[in-house]
């Protein structure tokens, strides 16, 4: 009966977050107990810095109410330091003699300030800057004296000088290095920081060495003495000079400690396997992470395998610094320092308080380094993460990804500036106001936490650096996002990439045989896994990989699109937009027989029939006798052309009939996400291709190809690929491209994405370059799509469930009226 | 014969592995049919509590069901959302004989207002 006994030491927001991960896992498997030194539950130790300036309680920052240990039956001990791990009996003991036997313990110490060793540091009056007792301190200290001294120009120092300043302390940060936080900032960005702090008051003493801490009378600190004897008076000194990993108790008990608690991938110290660390306490691969998002993944990790999944592995993380100090917005991230072999990009405006510098190396972005302007730090750490070439972008790359038509948040780039009533996310209408309330009710820290309750940047994902700004400085300053490789769902820790690569390397050919290979921990996938897994199976083993109906969104297995009402729109296919009297006739027919409520041509030189019943789909099709358009699909949908050569007297190429032949020859074509194609006939370009995933337009001497454009949520400008001679090199290297995307590929990437993330060099060098290639990857498109049916008439052969049509209606002859 | 109780729907079989059929209702709504992994027959009202979306149209996985509409997650077993989407769908009682699928009579006639005091709590139901 009894159940196995798990002990946390450090009553911390890691070892914290690690049971809720547990107890989501297998909420009855152990007895829990916890120990934590202070007398409070879990709190946001991130937010102690406004609880000094005055901008939020105590209670506020509490995470864990006591209410939630006793609702989940955890023994919590508070105020007891644990002083000693008998690793023989298993048994932890505190201070005042408090044991605890466990089977599985896991320790979460945290860390401890660095106390400079001068002579003084005992007087009453030196603090460091840790907890709620440092904070309480140092609030007390400003209700009666003057003058306080931080040592320490980093962030945690500067956060304590800016909340002694706003509660009426003259204030002096001492910072023995050349500039202030030259740990993420360069020698720039750490003067323009120093410069707007003293504006707002703070006196700063730059390369100073502190010497003596000088005490008065009662025993109170009086002075701060430097190396070259010069004296400042201090009521209050801050010790903010970096932390250490807490490590005694664990080095005590003969754990293996070396920049703190040694550990495994799954967060076992690799003496006792029964003994887990997590937090700024461990050291993984060499590295004790002080930031949150590293932490929690590290909970979830060592969570799955108390839960005895076994299967989750911390391999690390990779981390950047977007920092939130009194109202400026900082961002570093990599080699921002640069170097040998490095170049930098530098925009400065001084007078707007502007800096940006970017690192290349090797044509890739290694570091960046941003102050007053930050809202492309995410993008920039997502080029820096992934070490794709920027050779293709470098003109562009200073001015971020969020320059051009950036959509759906009137143009904001500047949370702060945001009113809570102002739409941050155009797509589900959330507000500003919406998103902090919930990260401060819910406790949320990181963005996918964010959009799960709120849905803010959920969709188009075009606001995501106004969301990370939000929780930057709502949940914390030191927000810090990145696992280094992300999973496709919650189902797999594989990502897009492994799951495509595995599928190719081992023939994979049906969904379960990946679930099972890939280690899936659902039965059968989710919405979100499933149909990425179907597309990658039947794109890579066409004619070999069954499709699956099932695994499709609804408008894939009903060949037309769902519409708010539960209806469906119907665009059957007009090649190159072009039409006839007798198409035209039997649409009117169709519209009038069905009772269709709504017709309306469309962007893509169609025509739609919204509002039509499903139980009509069938009929529709029949009687309209046209092929279908695809709207509904992850798949080619349009190919737009203007009316070129044959009739325009500008025209220099005959592009409808060269949209036709692209159209024909590349229709039923499934891709990751919709392909739409344009064909000018003169660069007046009317056909828009510009913002196509291929345009293609017509000069007097042939033809100019472009790709990745998009006109969607973001307005992107389609890139030149390549000068094109004839009709069939149009097709051939179109048809490429699109194969090449279909291949490589993750689900639902636009090629934008796809380009954006592969580099458009690499693009040009499979499809231009490579001759050979390209002619093998033309090849395998048109093998892909040789007799594949057009599921509107071949309906057998494109697996359509017909019973889907028909609803069942059941007989109830005899029931009460 | 089945019990008086219970009317047949249809068999297991036609309803697709891994989704729905709709079966219709008198009063309107449709129920949404779900047949899950192992044969488990589920069975809803074909409304999700989000925007009224028609669950029957949506990627059945595990014990739930995304909704077509905005990808809510819906349980089959109790018609609850997923957290942090809140709100609940009424639930059918069903019954497997033979390979046959049941659904309750009285269930099938009630009318729309009576079906959601009857399976959701008041809060779901003004959800709904």
């Amino acid at each position: 009966m009894n159940k196995p006994k798990l002990v946390l030491i450090g009553n911390g927001m890691a070892g914290v977050r690690a049971l809720e991960e547990l107890l989501k896992l297998a909420p009855e498997l152990y007895d829990i107990t916890v120990f934590g030194a202070e007398p409070y539950p879990n709190y946001n130790r991130i937010l102690l810095s406004p609880v000094l300036a005055g901008e939020q309680t105590v209670e506020q920052i509490i995470l864990n109410p006591l209410s939630w240990y006793a609702d989940n039956g955890i023994i919590l001990h508070t105020g007891k330091t644990v002083v000693e791990i008998d690793r023989v009996t298993r048994i932890v003991r505190a201070e005042d003699g408090t044991e605890a036997p466990y089977d599985r313990l896991l320790i979460a110490t945290g860390s401890l300030p660095f106390i400079l060793p001068v002579p003084g540091k005992d007087l009453e009056g030196v603090i460091a800057y840790r907890d709620i007792k440092d904070t309480e301190a140092m609030i007390e200290a400003a209700k009666v004296h003057k003058h306080a001294v931080v040592i320490g120009g980093g962030l945690l120092g500067l956060e304590a000088a800016n909340g002694l300043t706003l509660r009426g302390m003259g204030v002096t940060v001492v910072h023995i290095m050349p500039w202030l936080m030259e740990r993420q900032l360069d020698e720039v960005a750490g003067k323009l920081l120093q410069k707007s702090l003293q504006e707002r008051g703070i006196t700063f003493r730059i390369g100073a060495q502190t010497a003596a801490l000088l005490g008065g009378e009662q025993g109170r600190v009086q002075a701060v003495q430097f190396k070259d004897g010069t004296e400042i008076p201090a009521d209050l000194v801050v010790m903010a000079a970096g932390i250490r990993p807490n490590t005694a108790l664990a080095a005590s008990a003969g754990l293996h400690c070396d920049r703190g608690i040694v550990v495994s991938d799954t967060l076992q110290t690799v003496t006792d396997p029964r003994i887990y660390a997590v937090g700024e306490c461990a050291a993984h691969r060499g590295i004790a992470y002080g930031l949150v998002a590293p932490l929690f993944e590290q909970a979830k990790v060592v969570a799955n395998h108390l839960a005895q999944f076994g299967i989750g592995r911390y391999t690390g993380s990779q981390t950047s610094t977007k920092l939130k100090v009194t109202g400026i917005d900082l961002f570093s991230a990599g080699n921002f320092m640069g170097g040998e072999g490095c170049e930098d990009i530098v925009l400065s405006d001084p007078s707007s308080g502007v800096y940006k510098r970017l690192v290349v190396k090797d044509n890739k972005l290694v570091g960046a380094c941003l102050y007053g302007d930050t809202v492309d730090g995410s993008w920039y750490f997502k080029l820096l993460r992934e070490g794709r070439s920027v050779g293709d972008i470098r003109d562009k790359l200073m001015f971020g990804e969020s320059h051009l038509g950036d959509t759906g948040h009137q143009g904001q780039s500047k949370a702060a500036t945001m009113a809570d009533c102002d739409e941050v996310c155009g797509c589900n209408g959330v507000c500003k106001g919406t998103i902090v309330k919930a990260i401060k009710d819910k406790g949320l820290f990181t963005l996918e936490e964010v959009r799960k309750h709120t849905k803010a940047s959920a969709s188009c994902g075009s606001c995501t650096g106004l969301v990370e700004q939000i929780l930057m400085f709502t949940a914390g300053g030191d927000y810090s996002a990145t696992p280094k490789k992300k999973a496709m769902c919650g189902c797999t820790d594989a990502s897009h990439q492994e799951v495509r690569d595995a599928i190719r390397e081992q023939h994979l050919l049906s969904i379960p045989e990946v679930c099972a290979k890939l280690g899936w921990r659902t039965p059968n996938g989710c919405s979100s896994c499933r149909p990425a897994v179907n597309y990658y199976l039947i794109s890579t083993w066409p004619h070999e990989a069954k499709d699956d109906p099932q695994s499709r969104f609804i408008n894939e297995r009903s060949h037309a699109n769902i519409q708010k009402n539960g209806t469906y729109s119907v665009i059957p296919r007009m090649w190159g937009g072009e039409t006839s009297a007798a198409d035209l006739r039997r649409i009117a027919d169709v519209v009038d027989r069905y009772a269709i409520p709504t017709v309306k041509v469309t962007g893509g030189q169609r025509i739609d029939l919204l509002g039509v019943k499903k139980e009509d789909l069938q009929a529709v099709w029949r009687d309209l006798d046209m092929p279908s358009g695809h709207a509904y699909a992850k798949a080619l949908r349009t190919v737009k052309t203007c009316v070129g050569s044959e009739w325009c007297r500008f025209g220099t190429q005959d592009s409808t009939a060269m949209g036709k032949a692209l159209e024909r020859a590349t229709w039923r074509m499934y891709a990751p996400h919709k392909v739409k194609y344009a064909v000018s006939g003169c660069p007046r370009n009317c056909a828009e291709a510009g913002i196509k995933d291929v345009g293609i337009i017509g000069v007097d001497s042939g033809w100019e190809m472009y790709v990745a454009g998009n006109g969607g949520i973001k307005t992107e400008v389609a890139q030149f690929l390549v000068k094109l001679k004839t009709a069939d090199e149009v097709l051939e290297y179109t048809g490429a491209f699109s194969q090449l995307y279909r291949e490589e590929g993750w689900y639902l990437e636009r090629t934008v994405h796809y380009v954006a993330r592969v580099g458009l060099d690499y693009v040009k060098q499979r499809i231009v370059d490579d001759a050979e290639g390209r002619k093998a990857l033309w090849e395998r498109l048109q093998f892909a799509l040789q007799g594949e049916p057009d599921p509107w008439f071949d309906i057998d052969k494109a697996q359509v469930d017909t019973r889907q049509f028909i609803p069942i209606v059941p007989i109830t002859e005899g029931a009460p009226a | 014969m089945s019990a008086p109780d219970w009317i047949t729907v249809c068999a297991v079989a036609d309803i697709p592995a891994l989704g729905a059929r709709r079966v219709r209702r008198p009063d309107g709504v449709d129920i949404a049919l779900f047949r899950a992994e192992s044969d488990r027959i589920y069975a809803l009202l074909d409304r999700c509590p989000h925007k009224g979306g028609p669950l029957s149209q949506g990627i059945v996985f595990g014990a739930s069901v995304a909704c077509p509409l905005h990808n809510w997650t819906i349980r089959l077993d109790d018609g609850h959302a997923q957290a942090p989407d809140e709100g609940c769908t009424p639930v059918f009682a069903v019954k497997l004989e033979d390979g046959q699928v049941y659904l309750r009579r009285d269930q099938l006639l009630a009318p729309i207002a009576a079906l959601k005091t009857a399976s959701c709590d008041a809060a779901c139901a003004d959800a709904a």
